[in-house]
This record gives C-alpha cells, structure tokens and sequence, in this order.
C-alpha cells in the first residue's frame, strides 16, 4: 500500500512538473506568434520608400510612414524634456528624505500615477492644453506622455541613488563639497546607468502608447516637428490603418507595427547593455 | 577612490578661516571665506528647496488630476445624479446616460481576463521561481515574458483583430452562436495575454523568495515537489500572488486601444461572452472626441473619474498587500 | 553638459519658431468619413497646387461639430446638420457649406454576393433587431431569384458619432413611425442591436469580415471594396440601386438658401432614398480666437476652390458633384464669410 502511495505521489510530482512546463511555453506562443506575424507581414514593407515618403490619400496603394516617425520622436523629445529633469530631482529628493514627512505622500501619488489608464491622461492633457489652446498640438501628445513616463523615471532614479552607499556621499561631504554639487557631481554620475535604463524602459514604454494620443497630438497627413501643430505618430497611423478595410493599408500597418516594435526591442537590449556596461560596483 | 572634480580647493576650511581672521591678510581670506560659504549655504538651501518642490510636485500632479476630472465632469454629476451608476441606457439623443453596461464589460472582460490569466502566470512563476531558476530554460522564458510586456497595446488589438477574431468567429460558427469574432470573449483573451507579465514577475519574485529552509524541511520530511508547492511554497507566498493579481487587475481594467479593437463597441449592456459590448475605456475612446453637448461631454469625463478612482483603489490595495508582506518576511 | 542643453532648448525653440512662421498654410479640419476619400484626394491636389496643406481628420462628423465648437480647427466636415444644442454651444452662426452628396448603401457579407432589395419597413425592422435571419420570410419574398442562406443577420452600426448614421437615421425615420420613437435620428443612437465599428471604414471592414453581416456605409466604401450592396424601394415604388446618377436624382430638391436640407426618401423617380449632402462648417464670423485675416482667407479660398475647381474629383469616385444651382447658394454663401464683418471674398 506505501508502494501505491507512493508511486501515486511521485505521478502527480511529474504531471505537475509537465503541467507547469507545458503551461509556461503556451504563455510564450503568443509572443511567438505575434512577432511572426509582424516580421512576415511587415517585413515586406519595409523599403525606403515607405520609410521617407508621405502616406497617399485614401485608397491609393503605396505611400510612406515617414511623417510617422518625426511624429513620434518629437513626442518623445517633448515627453523627454518633461519628465526627465523633474523625475530625476524627484527621485533624488525620495531617496535623500526616505523618511521626511510627505515623501510618503510622495511615494503613493506615484504610485497612483503609474496606473492612472493612459486615457484618462489624454483626456487630462486635452482639458488642460488643447481647449485653451484651441489647437491640436504635439505639445499636448508629448505633456500626456511625459505625466506617463515621469513615474517610471522617478522610481527608477530612487532605486539607483539608494543602492549607491552613503559613504560616497558622507566622503564627498566631508572633503567639503558643497550639498548641490555632491548630489550633481558625485551622486549622480554614479547612478547613471540605473538613471539611463529608466529613461531607456521609460521611451520604450510610452513609445507605443495610442489612447493618450487620440485626442492631443491628433494625427496629420503632412511631415513637420512643429510642437504646436498636430502630428502624426506611430501607434496613431497602426490604429487608423488596421481598423481600415482596405489591404494596402493594413499591409502599411503591419510595415508601421514591425518599425515599433523593432525600436521597442532594441530599446529593452539597449537598456540590458547599459546596466551591463555602466553600472559602478560598490 | 579618486576624489570628484571641484572638492576641495576652491573652498577654504572652516579652521583655516578662523586662525586667518588674526592677521589683516588673514580677515580678508576670511572674509571671502565668509562669502564663499554663505554663496555655498545659499546654493544648499536652494537645491533642497528645488528638491522640496520636485517631491511636492508629485503630489500636486496628482491633485491636479483629480480636480480636474472631477470640475470637468461637475455638470454630469449634476444632472445624471446617482442614477449613473445604474442607468443602463446610454442615449446621446435623449441625453441619458447611465454607465451600467459599460461598469458591467468591464468587469466581465476584466475577470475574464484574470481568470484565464492566472493559470498561465503562475505556471511561469513557479516555473521561474522552482523549476527553473539559472539557466538558458529560465532566461527564454523570462525574456519571452518580459517581451510580452513591452508589446504596445495597439499592436495587440492589431494582432488580435487578424488573428484571434477570425478563430473565435470559426468556433462561434461551429457552435451556432452568431458569428460576431468580436466581443467579450475576444477581449478577454488578449487581454489575457497581456496581464500575464505582471502577476508573473511579482509572484515569481515572491516564490523565489520562500527560504530554502522551509522547503528543505518538507523535502527531508519526504515530500515530493509538488506537495511543496502546493504546501509550503504557495502559502508562504500568497500574499504576494495576490498583490500580482491585483496589480494585473488594475492594468486589464484600464486598457483601453486592444479592446476598443476587438470589443465590438455594443452601448448596451452585455448578455453572455459572445456578443459585443464596450468597456468604460473603450467608450471614452469611441465618443470622447465628438461628445457634442456639454453633458455628453461632461458624462464621458465623469466615466473617467470612475475609471481613476477604481484603478487607483486597487493599486493601491494592492501596494498595501505588499508592504505588509514585505514587512512580515 | 550645460551646453548640450542649452543647445537642445535651441533647436526645439529653432522648431517652434518655423512653426509659428508656416502658420498661414496649414489649415486644420475634422469630421465626416462619408467624403473622406473625396476629400484627402482634394487636399492632396490642392497642397500640391497651391502649396497650403490641409491636415483633414475622419473622426466622425459628431467630432468635426464638437472640434468646430471648440475652436480647435478652421473647419469641420459634417454630413449632419448642426442641432439646436450644438448652434447654441457654438455661440456665433455657423455655415453649411456643400461639397457634394453621396449615397449611403446598405453593405452585407453573403456567399456569392448576391444583389438584394430591400423595402423601408424591413430595413427598420432588420435594424431594430426584429428581423433575425437571412433566410426570413419578409427577405425571401423581394428576393426570390436569390438562394438566402440560414445565417443570422449581423447588424454593423457607427460606434462613434456620424453624420452617415444622421442621414441612415432621418430615413428611417421618416419611413418608420417605430423607429423615430424608439431609436429617433442623430449622430450617435442608443442601437437596439449589432455591432459598432469606427467610422466607414471600420464599419466596411467589420461587414467584409463577418458572414451575415449588414451595415451601412457610403457607397464609395462599398466599391473600393468590391462589397455588395442593396437596392432600395424609394418613394414611388422603384427599387432603386445607388449611383451616381441617382444620388443627382435625388439632389433635384428645392434647395434653402443655408442649404441646410436633407435629401432622404426623395420624391424623385429614380432617386435612391438614402442620400444626403455633406457639408463644411465654418463659423461666419472668423475673427474669433485670434486668427489672423490671412487664414481666414485661406479657408475661403480653400472652400471656392472645393465648390469649383475640385467638383472634378467627385463624379471619378462615385460622388454627386453639385448642380449649378447648389453651386451658387453656395457661392452665396461663402460669399458671406467676414473678417471683423467685412466680406472676405469680394
């Protein structure tokens, strides 16, 4: 009877072993699946044509992303220059007063930031810039991914500068540097490559952000890096051409949707390579 | 250790200062001194206060979040009243709005979503977190989920509309049911799949975490693997599976462009997993930028804010569960 | 590293600066995806003729009123009428200018994509949800020539606000007591069943991809598609298909000096009944909001030539060019634009 028991037992401990294995590769099939369906579709797309042109009116085969990819980086360039120097004075200031009175308030606003729905804050950025403004305008498309991104680059700030010891900091001090120029100076530099894989995740994560564009940044047919006019982006063109019917346009979407996700990649390998290369050893 | 550029000699020792103030050339060396160190102490105060702000502003972004959700959707609540939460009619027309159909897709999609997610990703946490710590095994699988996460959303609903949607409406035609593609049931999978990243990594940690101790005294006890799991391991780290899921809760509730994709976008309230419907996301998507009438606006706006204020409970339920299991180990 | 920044804060502003000195060829517009074909042509052509580009947006003709009341673009496209509530929102007079009429066609996914006649009342009733199946009795008998299949009828409705579902609804309206109680007219209806999809496109899509589907669209979506679509039993009695000459059929109204007319269940023979004329919404005044009289000569200019010159777009793509007499009430009317109340165009 032991022996039953225990062949039982040793059964379930190698079905469940199998399940968890078998479990584990059906959850990797739709990242399989989704990267090959956009490297075989839109792989075929790409050529410098679709790469510098201008997309076509409605209905005419051919026509470019190019204007796509200016939207984007100037979006990024603006969300940028939002969220990096105060997510980075933030992050310095949570892990300098870790135990001050509303750093606390601090930490759970940004944590409450972080998974505010990415509508919600276009809807915000709309409110706040676009109807006084009265225009559509990269600007607004860049503050809503910049509120977005702010977050990831505070956090990730925080996190590096608590890992440097304090004794760096204490040195500085005692030698005499002024408070501004250790933390500038000494700190900082320190917790570079934290701070740049932040920025790195943070680009790659408001990248290919839709909802939050809808309603600010709000499309263009045309090529331009105007901050106050509309743009086009990326996720923008993916979304109004899938949901097309016509097959030209979905095969420009595939082509868009492979570009994005090329940069997504590479900008997860860029970050790994710069924790690698750049991290000081304490 | 190399000293950092600019310490040291352009600023003069406190000491020095004072044996200097004896002698004439001494009181002008202190003197600058003086100025140097109270151009230093102001240059201090200064960037802690610039720091003071930076951590405020956080805070205040916040606030001004809320505020502005809440003025921008005064008007609604105004009108709409109580009755919002519970109206099932969403007629632009006749300008009744109730957000019941959407509250409703929500959840449905959402713990839908949750329900199927969970398998998967405690599959791969203890697949990540027992089985398989080092090696080229774990490093596949952590990457793949990694990678999952990156994905943007709008590529998923692309994805899902060519090729999730055509196999739902296959089986949809196989068992009767109208063939729609789109509906609960689509949404419900992709965002399936994309919640998964998030349970995954904070109960992989969390498993990770159960000290080898516990587990060796169960193995010398005679148990096999898997009555570890089951009985030690998953306990041990339940608090943390369920802060993971809470987390991916959060995320499925506001997702918003690969559900507007393959949801179907029905304003009426949803009666099983094969028909259409639409989630309070997706709504905002569809309506937000025609919204004609300063109540429809105001209405969409006051959606909104649920959606904030629902999302924002359960992360932060979610960080609380953290903190006290955290605080327990 | 000071200077990289101060470098950076240079060339953003360098962009900005372009910016506000190309402000005057840009124009700004959103709205209705029922012309939206004809329209990006038109603005492609005319930013190659004339070097002003004109950024157009298809969110729907409720987004283009919404965006016109706003004032966050020089123009919006609609193939609905400003309603009561929107006029007052918008607070100063707000011009329908025609472009042109389209037609829209009832579009199904058959096997075979068969050719099938509807009637007004069975149209209501499909869409009310009454109607379940293909194969139902009421399809059968105006169809007999046709081999209907058992599957169930898939509605596809407009999820965002639209100015084609204003012109579908005001039909069904005026040929259904039911439906203008029930359901009534608009941009954005509360549905009784089926499907939403985002603008015409994404309804033509969602029809091409579902068997036994039905939906409504303007008919050049349906021929780039190579979609099947119905044919109409109109007011006197003739199943009519729509097309280009009988959406100018139905244009032969007696046409109101603001041109705010609707075209449905038209009384001409062989008109189709659900066409309707798609406008552009300006404001009469336009100085309003600071811009600046150079734009808004530009939107004049911009307008005549949609009216005149650029009529030639529309017959290719299925489009009813305005007759000559729709031309000159709008002549008169974008004659009666003013900048700070003097007339633009003289």
């Amino acid at each position: 009877m032991r022996e039953r028991d225990l062949k039982r037992r040793m059964l379930f401990d190698r079905l469940f072993k199998g399940v968890v294995i078998v479990l584990a590769s059906v959850c990797m099939l739709p990242m399989f699946l989704i990267l090959f369906f956009i490297l075989k579709n839109g792989i075929s797309c790409i050529n410098w044509e679709f790469l510098t042109s201008l997309p076509k009116p409605m209905g005419e085969a051919g026509g470019g992303i190019s204007n796509a990819l200016a939207g984007s980086l100037i979006l990024i360039l603006i969300a940028c220059l939002i969220s990096i120097p105060l997510g980075v004075l933030a992050g310095i200031y949570l892990s300098e007063y870790r135990k001050a009175g509303f750093t606390y308030f601090s930490r759970l606003s940004l944590e409450v930031l972080q998974g505010i729905p990415s509508i919600v804050i276009g809807i915000v950025a709309y409110v706040w810039i676009v109807v006084p403004m009265g225009a559509f305008s990269a600007l607004s498309g860049g503050v809503a991914l910049g509120i977005m991104m702010l977050p990831v680059i505070v956090m990730s700030t925080e996190e590096t500068l608590k890992l440097i010891p304090d004794a760096l900091k204490e040195a500085s001090l005692a030698l005499g540097v002024p408070y501004a120029r250790t933390i500038m100076k000494v700190i900082l530099p320190a917790g570079l490559s934290g701070i740049g894989t932040g920025v790195i995740l943070g680009i790659a994560r408001i990248g290919g952000e839709t909802a939050p564009l809808l309603f600010t940044a709000f499309g263009s047919p045309f090529m331009g890096l105007y901050i106050f006019k509309p743009v086009s982006a990326l996720p923008l063109v993916v979304f109004n051409y899938a949901t097309s019917p016509y097959p030209s346009w979905h095969a420009l979407a595939w082509g868009a949707s492979f570009v994005l996700v090329v940069f997504i990649l590479f900008l997860n390998i860029l970050a790994k390579m710069v924790t690698r290369r750049w991290k000081a050893q304490f | 250790m190399k000293l950092p550029e600019g310490t040291g000699a352009r600023t003069i020792p406190p000491a020095a200062d004072r044996a200097g103030a004896l002698s004439a050339r001494g009181a002008a060396g202190a003197y600058a001194g003086e100025i140097r160190r109270s151009r230093t102490l102001v240059s201090e105060t200064a960037f802690r206060r610039v720091l003071y702000l930076a951590g405020i502003s956080v805070i205040v972004l916040l606030a001004a979040i809320l505020a502005s959700l809440f003025i921008w959707s005064m008007p609604a609540i105004a009108r709409n009243g109580f009755g919002f939460l519970t109206g099932t009619v969403w007629d632009p027309v006749t300008a009744r709005f109730g957000v019941l159909p959407f509250l409703a897709g929500t959840l449905m999609t959402s713990f839908l979503a949750l329900l199927i997610s969970l398998v998967f990703s405690l599959a791969v946490s203890i697949f990540l977190g027992e089985y398989f710590r080092k090696g080229i095994a774990s490093s596949l699988v952590k990457t793949g989920v990694e990678l999952l996460a990156g994905v943007p959303s709008v590529i998923y609903g692309f994805w899902a509309l060519f090729f999730l949607v055509p196999i739902v409406r296959f089986v949809e035609m196989k068992t009767g049911v109208a063939p729609y593609g789109v509906g609960i049931l689509s949404a419900s999978l992709v965002l399936a799949i994309m919640i998964v990243p998030y349970s995954a990594s904070l109960s992989r940690e969390v498993i990770g975490l159960v000290p080898a101790d516990l587990k060796e005294a169960a193995f010398s006890l005679g148990a096999t693997r898997f009555e570890v799991v089951r009985k030690v391991v998953l306990p041990y780290a339940r608090s943390g599976i369920i802060a993971g899921v809470l987390l991916s809760l959060g995320r499925a509730l506001g997702e918003t462009m690969a559900v507007t994709m393959v949801i179907g976008n029905s304003n009426t309230l949803p009666k099983d997993i094969f028909g259409p419907a639409n989630t309070m996301a997706s709504i905002i998507a569809n309506e937000f930028s025609e919204a004609t009438g300063a109540v429809y606006l105001a209405s969409l706006i006051e959606i909104a804010l649920v959606l904030f204020v629902v999302t924002a409970v359960i992360n932060i339920v979610g960080k609380i569960v953290i903190v006290k299991m955290s605080v327990e180990t | 590293m000071k200077n990289s920044l101060i470098f950076l804060v240079l060339a953003i502003l360098s962009f900005t600066g372009t910016g506000l000195a190309a402000e005057q060829q840009e124009l700004t517009g959103a709205g209705a995806t029922f012309p939206y074909p004809l329209y990006s042509k038109m603005f492609d052509v005319y930013s190659k003729e004339y070097g002003v580009r004109v950024n157009y947006q298809a969110i729907g003709s409720g987004g283009g009123i919404r965006q016109l009341i706003n004032k966050t673009v020089d123009f919006g496209g609609s193939d609905a009428v400003m309603g009561e509530e929107e006029a007052r929102a918008a607070g100063a007079p707000v011009l329908h200018i025609p472009t042109c009429a389209g037609s829209v066609v009832i579009t199904y996914d058959l096997p075979g994509n068969p050719e099938i006649r509807l009637s007004p009342d069975l149209l209501a009733d499909i869409f009310s949800g009454k109607v379940k199946k293909w194969d139902d009795p009421r399809i059968a008998a105006l169809n007999r020539e046709v081999k209907l299949p058992g599957l169930p009828v898939t509605v596809v409705h407009r999820s965002d606000g639209s100015g084609t579902t204003k012109i579908f609804s005001d039909y069904l309206s005026k040929v259904s007591k039911e439906w203008k109680e029930k359901t009534g007219a608009g941009t954005s209806l509360n549905w009784p069943v089926g499907l939403g999809a985002k603008g015409n496109p994404g309804v033509a899509g969602l029809v091409k991809q579902t068997p036994g589907s039905l939906g409504y669209v303007e008919l050049i979506y349906a021929l780039q598609n190579k979609m099947a679509y119905g044919a109409i039993k109109n007011r006197r009695g003739f199943f009519v298909r729509p097309s280009l000459a009988s959406t100018s059929a139905a244009m032969n109204v007696a046409l109101p000096d603001d041109m705010k007319v609707s075209l449905t269940d038209t009384d001409a023979l062989d008109g189709y009944p659900i066409a309707g004329l798609t406008w552009i919404l300006v404001y009469r005044e336009q100085a309003y909001q600071g811009r600046t009289e150079a734009k808004a000569r530009e939107v004049v200019r911009l307008l005549r030539w949609m009216t005149h010159e650029g009529q030639k777009y529309a017959e290719p793509m299925q489009y009813a060019p305005l007759s000559k007499k729709a031309v000159e009430k709008a002549d008169a009317l974008i004659g009666s634009v003013t900048y700070n109340g003097r007339a633009i165009l003289k």
